[in-house]
C-alpha cells in the first residue's frame, strides 16, 4: 500500500510475571482469602466486573452459602459467551521419559516403570486411532527429557500428526521463546503449563530435582509464550499440593497479568486434582467437589471468556454435573501412558482416570445436557 | 406497499436480517431456527467447518436453496491471514463473498481497524464481496467504501454481549454517510434493537448469539424477523417527529396575521 501509514513494530520490553508476584506473601494471601465476608462476597456478586478482590471473595469459605447463585450465574455467562456447545479434545501421550523427580508423578525419575518414546509409525497410528473416534483437537503430552525428547522431537511430531488435526497443543517441558516461536511457526496452537503451586518453598520441596526444580524459569514460561506469539495459554495449579485457594488466587493473577500483557492471546485454566498412581504422593490438602465446583464458578464468574477445561481425572457424576457450570472443554477416554489408544494399551499411565466412558458415551452425555458437541473450531490461515 | 429488497454486489435479499450459525445447542435447531427466521444470509465461521469434507455437519444442516452462505475469517489476527482464510474459503466453498473479521483480542473481540483496512483492499482487488465487521467508526466506513467493499458491517456493542445499540450516535453518522448497505452487526440482543437499528435506518441487522442462545432458539428467530420488518417499515413510513416540548395551545405568534 503507497499511501499506508508506517507503523513502529519495535516491540516493547514486557515485564514478567515474577516481577508482580514476588511482591506477594503466601501467608498474607492466604489469610485475606480467609477474611473474606459474606459482605464481601455479596458485592463480589453484584459487581459486573469482578476483581482480583471479588474472586478472593468468592473461592473464600464465606462464599460456600452462595455456591447455587454462582452455579446459576456461572452457567448463564457461559452460555453467553460460548452458547450452548463444548469442545472435545484428546490427550496424546508421547513420552514417559523424565529427568525430572516430581513427588507427585507417576512418570518421576525415580520411578522403576517402563520407559517409553513413541517412534514416527507410533504416533501415526496413535493419532489414526484418535481421529477415527472424531477428535480434531489434540494435546500431545511429554516428560522432559531433553536429548531424546528435546524441541526437535516435539516438532517433528508436530509434523507427524497435522495431517490428522486442526488443533495441535502440547504440554511438555517449558521452552525456550525461540523454541516456541518454531514450533508455533510449524503449526502449534496452545501451550500448557502448569506452576503445579506457586508456593516458592513447597515447590522446591515437590521438584527437588531436574530444570523443573527451578521455580523462575517454570513461572516465566507463560510470558515467553506469550511473546512468542502462541495462540494459547493454559495455566493452572495441582491441586493438593499446597491450599488450593491461595493456589487458585496466584493462578488468576498470572492469568490478568498475561492477558493485560500479552492481549492477543487466548487463555484456559485447568483444575488438576492429585490422582492416585503407582507408588504415589497422597494430597496434603483435600479439595472437595464442592471446593472444586466453587472454585470453577468463580474463575467463570472472574472471567467470562476463559476457557475452563477438565479432564477425564474426574470421576463420571462429577463431570455430568459440571459441564453445565462453566466448563467449556472435556476430554474423554484419555490414556495416560505413550502408546495406550492402538500401540500397547497395557501399559503404565501417569494417573490413573477416573471417568472410563468412551467418547460416544461422552458426547451421548453433552447430547443430553443440550451441549452441542464441537469436534473442530480451527483452522490454519496462514 | 413498494417492494423493498436490499441489493449486495450481484445479490437481491427479500430478508434483511443476516444470521450466524455459532453456539446453538444442535444443528438441528440451528438449521430449524435459521430456516424460521427467513434469513437468506447467514455467516459461518471457517475455522468451524471442514471444508474437505462433504458430509460436514454444519454444511450439511445449511443445505436449502435460500440460504447463502456467508463464510467469515473469525480466529484470523492480521490481514494477511484473513486474506489466505478468504482465498481458502473461495476455493473450498465455492463463493467469492467474505464476512472479513479480524479481532486479535479475543477477550472482547474487538475489531482492528487497520488490519481490516489493509486485509479488505487486498481482497477486492482479488475480486471478493467484501463485508467488514468494523467498530461503529464513520470514517473507516468511508475509507473502506473508497476502497471497494460493498458494504460495512459496524458493530452495535461487542459481540456477543446483547447491549443493543451502544454505539448509536455512530452508526447514525454511518447510515447518513454511506453510499453501500450498513449492516449492524453484533451486539443485537432483543428484536426491540432490531427494530431500532432498521428504524435509524440501517439495511439489514445481523443476529446470532440472540437467537441461539434464547430459551426457544425457533421462537425468537421468528421474533427477530418480524421485528426487522416492523423496524424496516417503521422507517419507510417516516417516524413521526418527537417533541421535546408539547405545543402551546395559545401560539405566541398568531398576532402577526392580524396585522
Amino acid at each position: 500500500m503507497s499511501n499506508s501509514v508506517q507503523i513502529n513494530h519495535e516491540p516493547t520490553v514486557k515485564s514478567n510475571f515474577t516481577e508482580s508476584f514476588n511482591v506477594f506473601s503466601w501467608d498474607e494471601t492466604l489469610q485475606s482469602i480467609f477474611n473474606k465476608t459474606s459482605d464481601d462476597v455479596r458485592s463480589a456478586l453484584a459487581n459486573p466486573k469482578r476483581s482480583l478482590e471479588d474472586f478472593k471473595a468468592l473461592i473464600s469459605p464465606a462464599a460456600q452459602p452462595f455456591l447455587e447463585e454462582m452455579a446459576q450465574l456461572s452457567n448463564s455467562q457461559t452460555k453467553k459467551r460460548f452458547g450452548n456447545t463444548m469442545q472435545m479434545y484428546a490427550p496424546m501421550y508421547l513420552s514417559n521419559e523424565c529427568q525430572n523427580i516430581c513427588t507427585y508423578c507417576g512418570f518421576s525419575f525415580t520411578n522403576k516403570i517402563p520407559r517409553r518414546t513413541l517412534t514416527d509409525t507410533e504416533i501415526i497410528k496413535e493419532a489414526e486411532f484418535l481421529k477415527a473416534k472424531g477428535y480434531d483437537h489434540i494435546l500431545l503430552v511429554t516428560g522432559e527429557a531433553n536429548k531424546t525428547v528435546g524441541v526437535d522431537y516435539i516438532n517433528n511430531a508436530i509434523q507427524l500428526v497435522k495431517p490428522f488435526f486442526s488443533n495441535i497443543s502440547i504440554e511438555v517441558q517449558p521452552l525456550d521463546q525461540d523454541e516456541y516461536e518454531r514450533l508455533s511457526k510449524n503449526g502449534l496452537y496452545a501451550v500448557l503449563v502448569y506452576q503445579e503451586t506457586y508456593h516458592r518453598e513447597a515447590y522446591k520441596k515437590h521438584h527437588p530435582k531436574g530444570k523443573k526444580s527451578n521455580f523462575d524459569y517454570r513461572i516465566e514460561t507463560p510470558d515467553r509464550l506469550g511473546r512468542a506469539g502462541v495462540h494459547k495459554i493454559g495455566l493452572g495449579a495441582l491441586f493438593g499440593l499446597e491450599d488450593w485457594r491461595a493456589d487458585s488466587f496466584f493462578t488468576a493473577l498470572h492469568l490478568k497479568h498475561l492477558q493485560k500483557t500479552y492481549w492477543k492471546t487466548k487463555y484456559s485454566i485447568s483444575f488438576p486434582r492429585l490422582r492416585p498412581f503407582s507408588g504415589g504422593l497422597e494430597p496434603k490438602v483435600e479439595m472437595t467437589d464442592r471446593d472444586l465446583v466453587q472454585l470453577i464458578c468463580a474463575y467463570r464468574l472472574l472471567d467470562e471468556d476463559v476457557e475452563l477445561s477438565i479432564s477425564t481425572r474426574e470421576d463420571p457424576i462429577f463431570r455430568d454435573n459440571i459441564v453445565n457450570l462453566g466448563i467449556t472443554s472435556i476430554s474423554a477416554e484419555s490414556k495416560t501412558n505413550p502408546g495406550g489408544y492402538a500401540v500397547e494399551p497395557e501399559t503404565l499411565e501417569q494417573f490413573e482416570i477416573s471417568d472410563e466412558r468412551s467418547t460416544e458415551e461422552i458426547s451421548k452425555m453433552l447430547k443430553s445436557n443440550g451441549l452441542e458437541v464441537v469436534w473442530k473450531d480451527w483452522a490454519y490461515f496462514s | 406497499m413498494v417492494k423493498d429488497n436490499l441489493t449486495i454486489a450481484d445479490k437481491i435479499f427479500s430478508s434483511r436480517l443476516f444470521t450466524g450459525t455459532g453456539k446453538f445447542s444442535s444443528s438441528e435447531l440451528m438449521r430449524d431456527a435459521l430456516l424460521a427466521s427467513e434469513s437468506e444470509l447467514i455467516t459461518v465461521a471457517l475455522k468451524r467447518v471442514d471444508v474437505d469434507n462433504h458430509s460436514d455437519d454444519i454444511l450439511t444442516h445449511l443445505s436449502h436453496p435460500r440460504i447463502n452462505l456467508l463464510p467469515n475469517t473469525s480466529g484470523v489476527r492480521d490481514a494477511k491471514e484473513a486474506v489466505f482464510a478468504a482465498q481458502l474459503s473461495r476455493e473450498a466453498l465455492n463463493t467469492n463473498w467474505i464476512k472479513l473479521e479480524i479481532h486479535p483480542d479475543p477477550k472482547y473481540l474487538l475489531p482492528d481497524p487497520i488490519e481490516t483496512l489493509k486485509a479488505a483492499e487486498e481482497l477486492v482487488k482479488l475480486g471478493f464481496v467484501v463485508m467488514p465487521y468494523i467498530h461503529a467508526d464513520p470514517v473507516l466506513c468511508k475509507r473502506l467504501e473508497d476502497i471497494g467493499v460493498q458494504c460495512v458491517m459496524p458493530l452495535g456493542a461487542p459481540i456477543g454481549s446483547n447491549k443493543g445499540l451502544k454505539t448509536k450516535e455512530f452508526l447514525e453518522i454511518i447510515i447518513e454517510q454511506s453510499n453501500v448497505p450498513v449492516i449492524v452487526d453484533a451486539g443485537i440482543g432483543a428484536p426491540s434493537h432490531a427494530a431500532y437499528a432498521m428504524e435509524l435506518g440501517a439495511d439489514a441487522v445481523l443476529v446470532n448469539t440472540a437467537i441461539a442462545v434464547s430459551q426457544q432458539p425457533v421462537q425468537m428467530a421468528v421474533a427477530f424477523k418480524m421485528a426487522v420488518e416492523s423496524g424496516r417499515m417503521a422507517y419507510q413510513a417516516k417516524l413521526a417527529p418527537v417533541k421535546e416540548h408539547a405545543e402551546a395551545s395559545s401560539p405566541l405568534t398568531s398576532f402577526l396575521s392580524k396585522t
